[in-house]
């Protein structure tokens, strides 16, 4: 079993955002960047196929400048194989059809069973490169998926949809599916790992990017239009100013 | 036709996100004179195309074969890909649920056509369209533009528009078919099901305590018990919560869980996401607490509090039941 996983790079969750002046994207220099959170979902799930099959090869692949060694690094010291960054320039990497090329230009010859990829990244959130990239190379795909099981060359995933409902959807190999956070529970990478990773090898590709259909014009702060009242003091002060508001505004008590 | 949008059927019900589509393609239609026609399909496309016939669009598009009375991605986006060969809109409309996550990039990549995702407004600018979306879970906005000519693939938040807005008529409504062989779906597909059924109606609770990563700990779960309990609510929580098993996932409210619009909905260490607002921005009064002033919860909330939950909780429920 061959999987490729596409894990992308992104600011994290407490990383400050400043906007570039030209308010053309985020200040790059100024952001502390983490792997995307579904990704990291779609890296465990592939390393325990791997495991449970006892053999195979499990692939990351990152698309970015330099800096995106380091989730493909942090891939390697959990277990992943072997990496692949094709290097493109980040603010050239918003349209999904682009991005998805790349990834199918670089992957086609190797014949991956599955490709994982989390269902969409904390950043931009676009939710599509996995399953244009499986259509692209003939796989079948699923979305938001909670549970897979493998067998006779065919797997089988649970679905999440909407409401509360879920859904199981069976398909031949190969695979592009995209992973819902929470279908398991991500391990650290052990020392050992961190120190074999950095014998592990990265292939870093230097494609053409091709012309972008979308594209950001602005990046800025949303203003809201709701006018918050915003309560403070000491944690007594505020508890009963709550208090308060519960009895005489919102009347609840 | 300018505007084409396919209509989602919600157990044989018109998906509430097809008629804020509808709302989104009235309201750049009237100046510029656009026509609008409205897609069903499937195996409930009859009901659905009368239903969809008493609003203000152009036409109504009815499809259904046997290959696409049930949904797979696979049919759903070769169908729809025919149908915008056969009709050459400018725009496509969808609403961004899940279904639609899972087969219009299909289309995108069948077509080689952008699809600009989860917009929560469209603005113009001279003849182009200016669509925004949200990035960093909200944080942030970008204007996003088509560098294409079209048909574009567009779709809206959940509320981006309101349903209420969606303007009646009468449309006419035309048959259609398209060409697909039961070869080209390569999935299978068992019934739809809910797991832990029939456990908890959120959507009846008049107060709704709901916790989110801020609370920490499973050991502080407890504490968020108490002041339910001390308060008259219900308690619910955030994705994180029930990912990491602390509570069960029907408490979950978001667009994987439930949606609710109590008298109070009390937000403790809850940053805010999407996903999650999708499911609670109705509520008639936001309360919300959480150590981040920059938590985009704050948004959305009538009142706010910055300060630790683990801290405020206790002596809340105390002085709660002290009252």
């Amino acid at each position: 079993m061959k999987i490729a996983v596409l894990i992308k790079q992104v600011p994290g969750s407490d990383s400050s955002l400043p906007i570039q002046n030209d308010a053309s994207w985020i200040n790059e220099e100024a952001i502390t960047y983490v792997m995307n959170e579904s990704d990291n979902y779609a890296l465990e799930e592939a390393l325990q196929i791997r495991e449970q099959n006892g053999n195979g090869e499990v692939v990351v692949i990152s698309l970015g400048p330099d800096r995106v060694q380091k989730v493909i690094r942090e891939g390697l010291a959990k277990g992943a194989d072997r990496g692949i960054q094709i290097n493109v320039d980040s603010v050239g990497a918003v349209d999904p059809l682009v991005n998805a090329s790349l990834i199918a230009d670089a992957i086609k010859e190797e014949k991956f069973d599955i490709v994982f990829s989390g269902l969409q990244s904390d950043d931009l959130g676009m939710g599509q490169t996995g399953i244009i990239l499986g259509e692209m190379l003939g796989m079948s795909t699923a979305s938001l998926v909670m549970e897979t099981e493998i067998s006779d060359g065919r797997i089988k995933v649970k679905r999440e949809l909407e409401a509360g409902y879920f859904q199981w959807v069976t398909m031949d190999l190969p695979s592009s599916i995209t992973i819902q956070s929470g279908l398991n529970t991500p391990r650290y990478p052990s020392l050992k790992g961190i120190m074999g990773a950095k014998k592990k090898e990265i292939n870093v590709l230097t494609p053409e990017v091709g012309q972008s259909k979308q594209s950001m014009e602005k990046v800025y702060i949303p203003q809201s239009d709701k006018q918050t009242v915003m309560i403070d003091g000491s944690a007594d002060q505020i508890v009963e100013k709550l208090v308060e508001t519960f009895r005489n505004d919102i009347k609840v008590i | 036709m300018d505007i084409l949008i396919v209509i989602e059927d919600n157990n044989s019900k018109i998906h509430r996100m097809g008629l804020e589509s509808i709302a989104a393609a009235q309201s750049i239609s009237k100046d510029k004179g656009f026509s609008i026609g409205v897609l069903v399909m499937g195996g409930n496309a009859e009901g659905l195309s009368t239903e969809v016939s008493k609003y203000d669009v152009s036409e109504v598009l009815k499809l259904n074969n046997d290959i696409i009375s049930s949904y797979s991605s696979d049919g759903y986006a070769e169908a729809v890909k025919q149908v915008i060969e056969q009709e050459n809109p400018k725009y496509v409309f969808f609403g961004h649920t899940y279904q639609v996550r899972d087969y219009v990039p299909k289309i995108s990549a069948k077509l080689m056509k952008p699809f600009l995702v989860d917009n929560v407004s469209i603005n113009k600018d001279g003849e182009k369209f200016i669509f925004t979306k949200q990035m960093f879970n909200a944080k942030l906005y970008s204007d996003m533009v088509a560098k294409d000519n079209g048909p574009l693939l567009i779709s809206f938040q959940s509320a981006a528009f309101s349903a209420d807005n969606a303007q009646s008529g009468s449309a006419s409504i035309r048959d259609i078919s398209v060409d697909i062989d039961s070869s080209m779906i390569k999935t299978e597909s068992d019934e739809p099901f809910q797991e832990e059924a029939g456990g908890m109606d959120l959507t009846a609770a008049e107060v709704i305590v709901s916790i989110g990563r801020g609370i920490g700990k499973e050991e502080n779960i407890p504490m968020a018990q108490d002041l339910a309990k001390a308060i008259g609510g219900e308690l619910a929580s955030s994705r994180p919560v029930v990912d990491s098993g602390w509570l069960s996932a029907p408490h979950q409210i978001g667009s994987s869980g439930q949606s609710v619009s109590p008298k109070m909905y009390l937000a403790l260490g809850i940053s805010g996401a999407i996903q999650h607002v999708v499911g609670m921005k109705g509520s008639k009064n936001i309360v919300a607490i959480n150590k981040d002033p920059e938590a985009p919860i704050f948004e959305i909330a009538d009142y706010g509090v910055v300060g630790d939950v683990v801290e405020i909780i206790p002596k809340l429920s105390e002085a709660l039941k002290e009252n």
